[in-house]
């Protein structure tokens, strides 16, 4: 499998007067072709701001990535101006969010808001990308097409709008998808349509995606690839199957456990205990271990770091330490 | 009355005791307006004629998708709207249409509410002690030595700690202000606690603690809750029984291993198997129903069953006649033609 998206060591950081604010603290993440790799992490772990960093998208000032390199098919987006990544944007790396009607124009119908898009990355004229646009929108399930590039957005129901967001992502045929909590506001029975979309999709077009969410439920449904978040910081990262069999760090523990059980009956549930740390005020030594059942002296005094566990999957945990097991 | 009084075999005597709240037929039409002389030309029919009794000590969870009407009914229930038909009978008294001030001097404090967004139901200018001592000023509740020792004792008990009572909204997390809408809940002693969304807008660790919290008062208060939300998850883990709601009506209404390990309604069958469940290696995939199309809109909603425009099972009559809600099996109750032979 080649690799799409490899980014190294990122680092956004955001700044105040009196402050720095270390909202992603060096992450890695590898992305192969065709590859769905799921974001999780609570509020404030810097998912979001790791996906817009990828789309270049962090305000600056006060934001700014300090380090890191994020190379996509071999270029380092990082390094590109801003007119070459507007022709990145929307073209090879396309973006949904959570609110699509905050995302949509309120004043543009449908059809205008999808043909711009082809207009501007792909040349096409105005004939030929409303054309376009009915195809996209028949492809993600509209069956009146041809009507519904006349309406507005407000027109048109939570779960429609989603749809015409990701027929707008997919317009140029993007090779990565990044799509940042695309079902939350969405009720269960249209995220199933909005999910089972998605993975249509990313199987007819060999669309890699990245999905951010904090719903371990959408992680299982969708991804081939999980990566944990917390404070800045990836904590783990595994294969779908392997994180959920067997989660090794003890914050996917945590999560896991915090969460009720649809199928079965849990008697209580294990809270993590405390609040996750603001980020102007990470913890020193590894940032879990306040809140960590398992923590020892040196999980307060140094940070551990991603270790890789026989090549499959990672954790930044000193529980899985190779000296730590010999001591 | 509704079939599902009905099958209620001989309550007359043993009601008072079983019963904290009985709902018959409750309905909130919500006019629509249009034109220069606001004339009404429909009705939004948020809730259309739900039944339900609600047990002493127990906790009833409403679930449904966003416009099927739980939040309209758990204000209704307080009456912060007033309802367009039906009776609420709470402690054996009918408040559907007692007035404002008998209702201030006998019912308020007995129903509290707690609410989703807890930061916006808390005024930002007012300090943790005056929010929590306003709901017992106003019903003239202990005096003021005794309002300092019964706050003291909240917010023990809800885990904060003594020094943050001179403290503003906006100085805590979003976990710790749900601790304070639920003192301030409890402030009153009451019966009945309508939690709206309680804990939707959590962080999964804050969740838990939160849920363990009210789990743990209700125990320790014997409190009822009526538990609103649309985490089918977290609702089958809190209560006991659990009613599910689409365009205004009650569809099933069950124990909750009932509802959750063999659901009668389509319409219940699809939004369980619609949830993203964690799966571990090995474990089958399940079987998801997925509905076509998007929910009618309430102001116009389909003739026959609601539910007959996205049902997998239509049937002629579905289309024409709205199923009663019935007792099924024991304790089981659907609103379904499939089971209305029985």
């Amino acid at each position: 499998m080649t690799t799409l998206l490899e980014v190294k060591n990122l680092k956004t950081h955001f700044f105040n007067r009196k402050k720095v604010i270390p909202a992603v603290d060096g992450v890695d993440i590898k992305i192969n072709k065709g590859e769905t790799v799921a974001l999780v992490g609570e509020s404030g772990s810097g998912k979001s701001i790791t996906s817009l960093s990828l789309m270049r998208l962090i305000p600056s000032p006060p934001g700014k990535i300090v380090d890191g390199e994020i190379l996509f098919n071999g270029t380092d987006l990082v390094k590109l101006t801003d007119s070459e990544m507007c022709k990145v944007r929307g073209n090879d790396i396309s973006m949904i969010f959570q609110e699509p009607m905050t995302s949509l124009n309120p004043v543009l119908t449908i059809g205008e808001q999808i043909t711009e898009v082809l207009i501007y990355h792909k040349k096409m004229s105005k004939k030929e990308a409303t054309r376009k646009a009915i195809d996209l929108l028949k492809m993600v399930g509209f069956s009146r097409a041809d009507e519904i590039i006349h309406d507005y957005p407000h027109r048109l129901s939570g779960g429609m709008r989603q749809r015409v967001m990701i027929a707008i992502a997919m317009s140029c045929d993007p090779k990565l998808l990044i799509a940042d909590e695309p079902t939350t506001a969405l009720d269960v029975t249209i995220q199933a349509q909005i999910l089972d979309l998605m993975k249509e999709l990313s199987q007819k077009t060999s669309t890699s995606i990245l999905i951010i969410t904090h719903d371990l439920g959408v992680v299982s449904d969708i991804a081939d690839k999980v990566l944990v978040m917390y404070c800045g910081q990836v904590v783990e990262e595994a294969s779908v199957e392997d994180l959920f069999d067997e989660p090794l760090h003890p914050y996917t523990v945590g999560l896991m456990e915090s969460i009720p059980s649809l199928d079965g009956d849990t008697d209580r549930l294990i809270p993590i205990k405390g609040n996750v740390p603001s980020p102007d005020n990470f913890p020193q030594g590894c940032r879990f271990a306040p809140r960590c059942p398992h923590a020892f002296d040196r999980c307060l005094q140094e940070v551990p770091s991603l270790m890789s566990l026989d090549g499959k999957r990672s954790v930044r945990c000193f529980l899985y330490d190779k000296e730590e097991a010999t001591v | 009355m509704t079939a599902m009084t009905e099958n209620k075999p001989s309550l007359s005597n043993d009601k008072k005791s079983e019963y904290l709240l009985e709902v018959n037929n409750l309905k909130k039409h919500f006019p629509i307006k249009a034109g220069v002389l606001q004339r009404t030309v429909g009705h939004v029919k948020a809730v259309d004629g739900i039944s339900f009794q609600v047990k002493k000590g127990e906790t009833l969870g409403l679930v449904g998708e966003s416009g099927c009407g739980k939040s309209t009914a758990g204000r209704t229930l307080i009456r912060l709207y007033e309802p367009t038909d039906g009776n609420i009978i709470f402690n054996d008294q009918n408040i559907s249409k007692m007035s404002e001030k008998e209702l201030r001097r006998s019912i308020r404090k007995n129903i509290q509410m707690i609410f989703q967004d807890p930061y916006a139901s808390m005024n930002p200018r007012k300090t943790l002690k005056s929010i929590l001592s306003e709901p017992m000023i106003t019903h003239n509740m202990y005096n003021r030595k005794e309002r300092d020792e019964k706050i003291a004792e909240l917010l023990d008990r809800v885990g904060f700690n003594p020094s943050f009572i001179n403290r503003y909204p906006h100085e805590f997390s979003g976990g710790q202000r749900q601790r304070i809408g639920i003192a301030r809940a409890l402030a009153l002693n009451p019966d009945l606690i309508i939690a709206d969304e309680a804990v939707s807008a959590l962080d999964v660790s804050i969740q838990a603690q939160i849920i363990n919290l009210m789990e743990d008062l209700q125990d320790d208060f014997g409190l009822t809750y009526i538990f609103i939300s649309h985490d089918l998850s977290v609702v089958r883990h809190i209560s006991d029984r659990v009613g599910v709601m689409y365009l205004g009506k009650m569809m099933e209404l069950a124990p909750k291993n009932d509802l959750y390990g063999e659901p009668l309604h389509p319409y219940t069958q699809a939004l369980l198997s619609a949830v993203p469940v964690p799966r571990k290696k090995g474990e089958a995939v399940r079987e998801r129903i997925v509905l076509k199309g998007e929910l009618p809109s309430p102001a116009n909603p389909p003739t026959g069953c609601v539910f007959h425009t996205r049902c997998p099972m239509a049937m002629d009559i579905c289309r024409k006649v709205a199923p009663n809600f019935q007792e099924v099996k024991p304790e089981h109750f659907v609103a379904c033609h499939l089971y209305q032979d029985k």
